[in-house]
């Protein structure tokens, strides 16, 4: 249990970060949040993606969105990730840790990581 | 569906869909029965919409012509001996209420399971809406209002901001 003066401390830790805030950015992480998304386990991959984006600091560069059904609904759970002037990234079956991990290696660090990737889970 | 959660997570996506600036999700323990409701103020649905809308094949996704929501919830609600009711009504526009009710003591009968947590993904997901949840049951009541902390945090400060996330899903599980 939290309580109300806890939420007051944040608010006032956050006013004066949140000219920066509110993402400009670059980076979009997508998660497939429709009926299949969910019964195949989304929900835990977007708390992982929130939760370690945020625990990276890449709250400025990274935004984390829900979207509707991708129309691959076998395999879900999706993450999609967009940034300007590169190719879209479709990450399939996700788990959390899988997650955790692109958060790391992709959205901190570049680099795309394949072996998660539809490209590669189709072969 | 595994845990009646993820069908509230599911349905509750319905009513933001829907338009609702405002949605209420109560699960309530009573008496043997575990009752889910989700009203919300949204758009509502048409006579005809409503007839057929726990028909797997009706939906208003584009992607494909199959929507699993609320078939699935009146799936979990039945296996159990309960029922599900929606009432909806576009003109006058009231908004939607969706009510299952499950027999908790029946095999079948799903766990609530984690609850706090598909409330912290609705708000993540449609941070601009207010969430009223109340879970009512014996051991004590569970009950955040989105309303609420947006009166303390103030207007600068988004609902979907990672800390208050966190505060939230906090708040919602019950004290050890």
């Amino acid at each position: 249990m939290k309580t109300l003066a806890e939420l007051q401390a944040i608010r006032d830790r956050m006013k004066d970060s949140v000219t920066m805030r509110s993402g400009s950015g670059s980076i979009r992480a997508v998660v497939g949040m429709a009926t299949c998304g969910i019964a195949a386990g989304a929900r835990p991959v977007l708390a992982a993606l929130v939760e370690e984006v945020s625990a990276l600091g890449l709250g400025e560069k990274v935004t984390v969105t829900q979207t509707g059904c991708i129309g691959l609904c076998r395999y879900e759970p999706i993450v999609e990730v967009y940034e300007a002037d590169k190719e879209k990234v479709t990450y399939v079956k996700m788990t959390a840790e899988k997650a955790r991990r692109v958060a790391k290696e992709h959205l901190q660090g570049g680099k795309v990581v394949t072996e998660y990737t539809i490209g590669a889970v189709e072969k | 569906m595994k845990e009646l959660s993820l069908n509230i997570l599911d349905v509750a996506k319905n009513s933001v869909k829907a338009g609702a600036d405002r949605v209420l999700i109560r699960i309530e323990e009573k008496d043997g029965w575990r009752t889910l409701s989700i009203i919300d103020n949204g758009c509502g649905m048409s006579p005809e919409f409503l007839a057929n809308v726990t028909d797997p094949f009706t939906t208003t996704r584009t992607t494909r012509p199959v929507g699993m929501g609320l078939p699935l919830l009146k799936l979990a609600a039945e296996q159990t001996g309960g029922d599900l009711q929606i009432e909806s009504s576009v003109v006058p526009p009231t908004g939607t209420t969706v009510r299952a009710r499950f027999r908790m003591d029946h095999l079948d009968c799903v766990p609530v399971g984690d609850y706090a947590g598909s409330v912290v993904t609705l708000i993540q997901g449609s941070p601009e809406i207010d969430f009223r949840f109340e879970y009512l049951r014996p051991e004590g009541d569970i009950v955040l209002d989105t309303a609420e902390i947006r009166a303390v945090l103030g207007p600068e400060i988004p609902l979907d901001t990672p800390d208050v996330l966190m505060w939230i899903e906090g708040n919602l599980k019950p004290e050890q």
